[in-house]
């Protein structure tokens, strides 16, 4: 390892730990530093800033970290499957898939989600989860049929538009309160989760993580083209439908737990590229899930910036990484897998 | 054809085609790779060449027959036995020779894709015996094409494999680098004992270097031979029909277009290229014993101590002389017939 790639990892690194404690300390109540390791320190348990920090700021730093790895390690494992730069967890419909079993929740007006109850974000989780794994389903029986990886990225945006669409309709015809409540859904939330389901979420990144892990030798491998891949012993059906699995549980858990949340996975293993220069998944891999952390960190630091109002998470990172993504365009004159 | 030598590869009553459209290519190929032996596929366009290739490979489905590769009988086990360059550029971004190189030990290794000190070694070995071990720190994607050849070579060597195919190895390349594959690829033959099949169009190298030539004819057979033998039984000419080049005498036919023989007088390299240059302008060259009285003008060469220079005579005026072809000929154009 030359020193240059040994400072970038260190950079990766040291960006994502001076994150994590930025976005602790950041939010309406102000917390410095010496009142948060003493809050922490402490065993007081009614002491406010502690329950402020461990309880909601600390669960919501956790949730950017989960949610961001896991949306841009299923982004690079898109963007290799299909060695298209532009690939990402919503490309395979996945992502439509969660939106449209939750807005059929919403909007048919089902009385399981009124309130604020924890039967009603568990049955939005549920119904995201299901959603998209029926779509991933569905991709994972085309998978089989189809040979080229370019077909597959065909079949998702047109799986992606048809759920879309049944998305608007159901929009059109159901009345204004609804509407609102699935509008919310959308705009992705990073601080409602519980350890409980952190701890799912956590589980679910681990179980994508270790099965991207698993594959990379086949996500290298696929570079060079199929048949490349094949002649050095890749089996392709396989490792597809591997990939498909990892990118279908790390984009399905983050949907339903907190919303679809856009841009991140096409984003950040471009990010991620500029600062280690490499297409080996073995240094990639761990690579994007620092970088997918540190951005939805920064996401939603900036998202507390205001003081009063929280501005919801998928409007910032589409705000953040589409200059960003132009910028490394243009600076690059071309984006390569 | 060797007495003690097993083939490596036997094709047993092989019908290759396209399964999807039910285009048959090539039917009941009977043919054999032997070890130490290098195999030239020639063909027109189109014939099948490639497909011909990846059948082998195992990267194509057989219409009908069987391909033995010696010492497997498991399709898995193929990329240990045979590796493949395609006409395919497996270009991947940001990527170092050297690492991209190493994707042929992918055959060897598990799935946590570490290379061990054996490994490198073959690397290593494979770099230096192609003659690029300056280049395995450049990106892939700077290469030109022969360089990318070469790098290509390297990494089917590095796959460790007694047969090697390759297909059009040569296609892009220049004179120089054409060569050089060449040889690579016939020492390969005699020091590492491979068996290596290309397919490719330039016939003067296919000539000089094949031990056999596998010619696919356009009624879906391949007839297999010594080259010179398919020169002298007419098989090339039967196949490619060349319009006015004589395989024989290794020459394009000129048509004499002008009225005006001309007697040429000289010895060695001088009188072939003087001959060449008289004839591709459309003279007819005819030898001083060949000569009659109603030939009126006469070339002698003349070599003073390497200094070469041409005597137009027309048997009217003084002798002229010049001292190079160019003007040779432009002297010679202007007598009357």
């Amino acid at each position: 390892m030359t020193s240059k790639t040994k400072f970038s990892w260190f950079l990766l690194v040291a960006l994502l730990a001076a994150l994590f404690i930025l976005d602790l300390l950041s939010g309406s109540v102000k917390i410095s530093v010496a009142e948060a390791i003493r809050a922490i320190s402490s065993d007081r348990g009614e002491d406010i800033h502690r329950e402020i920090l461990l309880n909601f700021r600390l669960t919501k730093a956790l949730t950017c970290i989960l949610a961001g790895g896991s949306l841009a390690l299923a982004g690079l494992q898109m963007q290799t499957l299909f060695r298209n730069p532009l690939a990402g967890p919503d490309v395979l419909g996945l992502s439509s898939g969660a939106s449209l079993a939750v807005s059929i929740l919403y909007l048919g007006t089902f009385d399981i989600i009124k309130g604020q109850s924890a039967s009603a974000s568990w049955s939005i989780a549920v119904a995201a989860s299901v959603g998209c794994m029926a779509v991933f389903l569905i991709m994972l029986l085309i998978a089989r049929k189809l040979r080229d990886n370019v077909s597959l990225l065909l079949v998702g945006l047109m799986i992606g538009a048809a759920t879309s669409s049944v998305v608007s309709l159901l929009q059109y015809i159901s009345n204004a309160d609804d509407l609102q409540l699935y509008m919310i859904w959308t705009f992705g939330t990073l601080g409602a989760l519980n350890w409980a389901e952190i701890m799912i979420l956590g589980i679910v990144t681990l179980i994508g993580a270790a099965v991207a892990i698993y594959n990379m030798k086949a996500l290298n491998a696929w570079m060079m083209g199929e048949y490349y891949a094949r002649s050095i012993g890749i089996n392709l059906s396989r490792s597809r439908v591997l990939t498909i699995i990892s990118g279908g549980i790390l984009t399905g858990a983050v949907t339903a737990f907190c919303g679809p949340i856009a841009f991140v996975g096409l984003a950040v293993p471009h990010l991620v590229k500029l600062i280690i220069s490499t297409n080996d998944h073995k240094k990639l891999i761990p690579a994007v899930l620092m970088g997918g952390a540190s951005l939805l960190l920064f996401c939603d630091i900036i998202a507390q910036l205001p003081n009063d109002i929280i501005l919801p998470v998928n409007a910032i990172t589409a705000l953040i990484g589409a200059p960003v993504v132009i910028w490394v365009v243009i600076n690059n004159k071309s984006v390569k897998v | 054809m060797i007495a003690d030598l097993k083939p490596v590869v036997t094709l047993d009553n092989v019908v290759i085609g396209f399964r999807e459209n039910g285009r048959i290519l090539f039917e009941n190929i009977n043919l054999a790779l032997w070890p130490g032996r290098l195999v030239c596929l020639m063909g027109r366009n189109g014939v099948g060449k490639s497909s011909l290739i990846r059948s082998i490979a195992g990267l194509q489905k057989l219409i009908a027959g069987k391909i033995a590769i010696s010492e497997t009988s498991d399709n898995r086990e193929i990329p240990k036995q045979i590796s493949t360059v395609l006409t395919e550029r497996a270009s991947v971004a940001n990527m170092q020779v050297y690492e991209f190189v190493s994707f042929g030990r992918y055959p060897y290794i598990d799935w946590k894709a570490n290379l061990s000190e054996p490994d490198h070694e073959k690397i290593r070995a494979s770099l230096s015996k192609v003659g690029i071990v300056d280049l395995q720190d450049s990106n892939v994607s700077t290469l030109s094409d022969g360089q990318m050849q070469m790098v290509m070579i390297a990494r089917a060597l590095v796959q460790d494999t007694p047969i090697i195919l390759l297909d059009e190895p040569t296609a892009h390349l220049d004179l120089n680098h054409r060569l050089e594959v060449m040889k690579l690829l016939k020492s390969l033959t005699r020091e590492l004992n491979k068996a290596i099949l290309i397919s490719t169009h330039e016939l003067d190298l296919a000539l000089q270097v094949a031990d056999e030539i596998w010619l696919a004819g356009s009624d879906k057979t391949i007839s297999p031979g010594i080259p010179e033998d398919l020169v002298l039984n007419g098989s090339f000419d039967h196949v490619f029909q060349f319009k006015g080049f004589d395989l024989k005498s290794g020459k394009f036919h000129h048509a004499p277009f002008r009225d005006k023989p001309i007697v040429l007088i000289g010895e060695s390299h001088a009188f072939l290229w003087t001959k060449n240059a008289l004839e591709r302008n459309g003279f007819k060259v005819v030898t001083r014993y060949d000569a009659s009285e109603n030939h009126r003008y006469t070339v002698t060469i003349l070599d003073e101590e390497g200094k070469i220079s041409w005597l137009v005579d027309d048997n009217l005026k003084q002798p002229q002389k010049t001292f190079s072809i160019e003007n040779l000929l432009s002297i010679v154009c202007a007598l009357p017939e």
